[in-house]
């Protein structure tokens, strides 16, 4: 069988094989990409509309609400609803705006986060592109996103834009360091960049119990900073709606509105995707050395639900963040990062080359 | 012509934002004219009159029972605090001592006010500093209070309850119960807001040495309530000229020294548990009698002036008429803790960030309607 | 840097979030503390306290009867100016000369709900009901004639 939902790598090595004996090496290449490309698009609105609706559901949850509860069975099809609102609002142009950054910024937004699913393995064989250099690549796309919140604050002559996208490139300079540690610590661990030899390397147990103490931190930390660095939970400084009535984004209307929105869950969810991956095994179900019984059990569940289940964890928890705290003030927000997470961080990838180095790890 | 208009409001070192009339922080149409220099507020002008509504004018024009409906309008959270004023005015000029009955009443409902507003401020000021949920809670156990209110007055938000000479009507009979249970269902939620908001890193970090605003300028500027008593400024009406029961009833000036935004936030805290206290003393001992006392069909007060402290929610609120004799006053003042409170933001918030601007005029608890009246 | 103080400052900081979200978390978990209503759905089942100011009515009985007498104290009390009374001359069977009210105009949209016309009524003619749906679509609908078409004084209440 060649449809095999505990692993794809047949199944995509099958479409491959099909792709290039029909076709000319280039076409079959053009349309590998675009199939891949609207998979992930189709993708990317589903995943994107349906964190919408989670965040609301658990949000109202969390304040006693109901939440969502009037298009669709509990509301279900409320972003779709919201969505097609946004798609029919006017875009607004300003005047005295850059008009060509303006337009642009949404863009380059969605891009930098849609660039960034390209890495992430799915399940067993269900990657894009399994790149030797995956999560350093995650880490330099996933940056490109402050050009265009700094573009977008810039170009729209509005002072609160402009504070709320100099907020953003500040903080997202500053966090991008956590974030890359944290990883660093975990690719010291696993000796490789690559997340199928990440995930692989998993497989008689996740890195989190593997590293412990060492690895525990670099998740927090990770947790921290990258929640910072998709602008959600207390780091929302760059739209803080009580401050800058809603930051960067205040003059987009309509569908460019949508687009930072969108991009905005997306980002959490790859976020939240990596964080599943590096730390607690990605697709690989749990399991323990030794118990064989239970570990055949575990694999009973196919490798996406892993995924998903993980990730979907691990945005609750981000969603979680958001909906208790209080913003953080800008300096704070620094003082965060360069007096606690950064030294913290720098000790705690010698601690972990240092396990490594005399194998406590398990 | 843009340009030049933003040369003249934007210098080299600083540039000037508008924060309102509509902003999200300013809850209501109040705006403030922010220069800032990157993110440090330089000076913050206040222009209020938004929802002028000449108030006070048109006060001169009705009869005093029906002043008090207007009261409502200024100051919303403590609306009944406002009829109980000019109540107390009126009351004083003729020299009418209520029944014992009607100081209950209203001091318990009083009491009930403050706390109900003192939860709106706590709800607003979470959502001001990003923390959204605090909102939702602090209406849930508001909704408590209203539909006490509700069942007993019929209003929700505006109560419309007193008139001179006591009350519209009688209390419900579930009255007494249903303050009991509101009471022991509080004293569970209340330390709940102290474990999301109040002992809260960020929340304190936020708070602590934001605003300062010492005892002396306190008192020149003329912060009154727990603005003022956050800063040590002991002016509690309700202990330095009791009305009501206050007199009577056991309970704590809540004061604290620190003059900064953590030392208001913790006297309104303190606060609530102080009026659950003073509620509890009172709520089983209604005596029985009349609600109200007759009064004549119109009602007119002696030639004079007439002055009357009270304790709203925010402060110090007091209504001051001069009377010609007639059935309508010849002049009538309200002196609205708000306004006098807003005067000290500029003094508080020099060299703050944004951020802290929006903390500060949070933790002053403006209520616009009263300001602009 | 005192150490001991950072560290033990970074473990305070993260016990006081976590007893946040010890309580944000409790709700979630939680469903049924949910406080919030299905408004529209719940309509048949909604009960609104008696004294709920919202709006005045002047209740009749079976006989359409009202007790309004035409006095005009509500329109006079009225802050305002929400009611106005329109009566006219009634000639009773032993030909004596009575005002009776013809219409008794409130208009909803101008009242504050401030209950004087209630109490000063002299013979407790109007009163406040519960009802809360006041949206219409045209201003006119929000003026009101609150006696009923062909109702009368009822027996025994003195104008
Ligand atoms: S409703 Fe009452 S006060 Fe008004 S006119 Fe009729 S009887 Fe007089
Ligand atoms: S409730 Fe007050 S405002 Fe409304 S009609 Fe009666 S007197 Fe007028």
């Amino acid at each position: 069988m060649i449809f095999n939902i505990y692993d794809f790598t047949s199944f995509t090595q099958w479409i491959d094989n099909l792709l290039y004996s029909n076709l000319s090496p280039f076409w079959a290449l053009i349309v590998e990409m675009t199939l891949i490309g609207l998979v992930f698009l189709l993708g990317y609105a589903l995943v994107g509309l349906f964190l919408v609706y989670l965040e609301r559901k658990v949000c109202a949850l969390m304040q006693n609400r109901i939440g969502p509860n009037r298009v669709g069975p509990f509301g279900l099809f409320q972003t779709i609803a919201d969505l097609i609102k946004l798609l029919l609002k006017e875009l607004i142009s300003i005047k005295h705006s850059d008009k060509l950054l303006f337009n642009i910024a949404p863009f380059i937004v969605i891009i930098a986060s849609f660039l960034c699913i390209a890495a992430i393995p799915f399940a067993k064989g269900l990657h894009a592109m399994d790149f030797n250099i995956g999560v350093f690549y995650v880490m330099a796309v996933s940056s490109m996103g402050v050009v265009g919140i700094l573009i977008a604050g810039w170009s729209s002559n509005n002072k609160y834009s402009l504070i709320g996208a100099m907020r953003s490139g500040a903080q997202i300079v500053s966090y991008e360091l956590s974030v890359g540690l944290s990883l660093i610590t975990m690719v010291v661990l696993a000796g490789s960049m690559q997340f199928s030899t990440i995930v692989e390397a998993q497989s008689d147990g996740w890195f989190i119990f593997k590293g412990h103490i060492s690895s525990v931190i670099a998740f927090v930390i990770f947790m921290i900073a990258s929640t910072a660095e998709t602008n959600r939970g207390p780091f929302d400084l760059a739209e803080a709606e009580s401050e800058l009535t809603a930051g960067f984004h205040t003059e987009y209307s309509g569908i460019k509105f949508a687009f930072f929105f969108l991009a905005e869950y997306m980002n959490m969810f790859i976020v939240a995707a990596i964080a599943a991956t590096v730390f607690w095994g990605g697709w690989m179900p749990l399991h323990i050395g030794g118990l064989e019984g239970f570990n055949n059990a575990m694999d009973f569940i196919p490798p996406f639900i892993w995924f998903f289940g993980k990730t979907f964890v691990i945005i609750f928890l981000m969603m979680w963040f958001k909906w208790t705290f209080p913003r953080l003030r800008i300096d704070q927000l620094l003082t965060l990062e360069w007096k606690y997470l950064l030294p913290i961080n720098l000790i705690n990838v010698l601690i972990m080359a240092f396990l490594v180095l005399m194998g406590w790890h398990f | 012509m843009v340009e030049e208009i933003q040369k003249t409001i934007d210098t080299e070192e600083e540039y000037t934002i508008n924060m309102g009339p509509q902003h999200p922080s300013t809850h209501g149409v109040l705006r403030f004219v922010v220069s800032l220099k990157g993110e440090l507020v330089k000076n913050v002008q206040p222009h209020c009159g938004y929802i002028h509504r000449g108030i006070e004018k048109m006060c001169e024009k009705i009869t005093y029972p029906q002043i008090i409906h207007l009261t409502d309008r200024m100051d919303y959270l403590s609306a009944h605090i406002n009829n109980a004023a000019v109540c107390l005015t009126v009351e004083n000029a003729l020299e009418i001592e209520m029944p014992e009955r009607v100081k209950y009443i209203r001091t318990i409902i009083e009491e009930l006010s403050r706390i109900a507003s003192h939860q709106l401020w706590w709800c607003a000021f979470g959502m001001d500093l990003g923390g959204l949920t605090c909102f939702f809670y602090g209406l849930r156990d508001r909704e408590k209070i209203l539909d006490i209110f509700e069942e007993s007055t019929g209003g929700r938000l505006i109560q419309s309850y007193n008139c001179p000479g006591g009350l519209m009507n009688d209390i419900h009979p579930n009255f007494q119960q249903k303050v009991k249970d509101f009471i022991k269902y509080f004293r569970k939620v209340l330390p709940e807001y102290d474990q999301l908001l109040t002992g809260n890193v960020i929340f304190q970090e936020r708070a602590k040495k934001v605003g300062y605003i010492s005892k002396e300028e306190a008192i020149n500027f003329g912060l009154t309530g727990p603005s003022g008593r956050g800063s040590g400024f002991a002016c509690d009406v309700r202990k330095r000229a009791p009305y009501h029961m206050y007199g009577k009833v056991d309970f704590k000036e809540v004061l604290y020294t620190e003059g900064d935004t953590l030392a208001r936030y913790k006297v309104r805290i303190d606060e609530m548990w102080e009026s659950m206290k003073i509620i509890e003393q009172l709520i089983d001992n209604i005596p029985a009698g009349d609600y109200a006392v007759k009064m004549k069909p119109i009602i007119k007060l002696p030639e004079g002036e007439y002055f009357q402290r009270v304790e709203s929610a925010r402060g110090e609120f007091d209504v001051f008429i001069i009377s010609d004799g007639n059935k309508n006053p010849y002049r009538i003042k309200f002196r609205s803790p708000n306004l006098v409170n807003l005067t000290a933001i500029n003094a508080m918030s020099k060299d703050h960030k944004i951020a802290d601007l929006v903390a500060i005029s949070g933790s002053l608890d403006l209520v616009i309607p009263c300001m602009d009246r | 840097m005192n150490i001991i103080g950072y560290i033990t400052d970074i473990f305070k900081g993260v016990i006081s979030l976590l007893k946040g979200m010890k309580v944000t978390g409790s709700y979630f978990f939680r469903p049924w503390t949910v406080v919030t209503q299905k408004y529209p759905e719940n309509r048949k089942k909604l009960e609104m306290y008696e004294r709920m100011k919202g709006e005045i009515v002047m209740p009749h009985n079976a006989k359409n009867e009202h007790k309004c007498t035409g006095c005009g104290i509500c329109e006079l009390n009225c802050p305002n100016g929400s009611i106005e009374i329109i009566t006219f001359q009634l000639v009773s069977e032993d030909g004596k000369k009575k005002r009776a009210i013809d219409k008794h105009i409130y208009r909803i949209g101008m009242c504050t709900f401030c209950g004087l016309c209630v109490k000063t009524c002299p013979s407790k003619a109007l009163s406040f009901a519960p009802n809360f749906e006041h949206a219409v679509f045209s201003r006119e609908r929000l003026t009101k004639i609150l006696n009923k078409e062909g109702s009368v004084l009822e027996k025994g209440v003195e104008g």
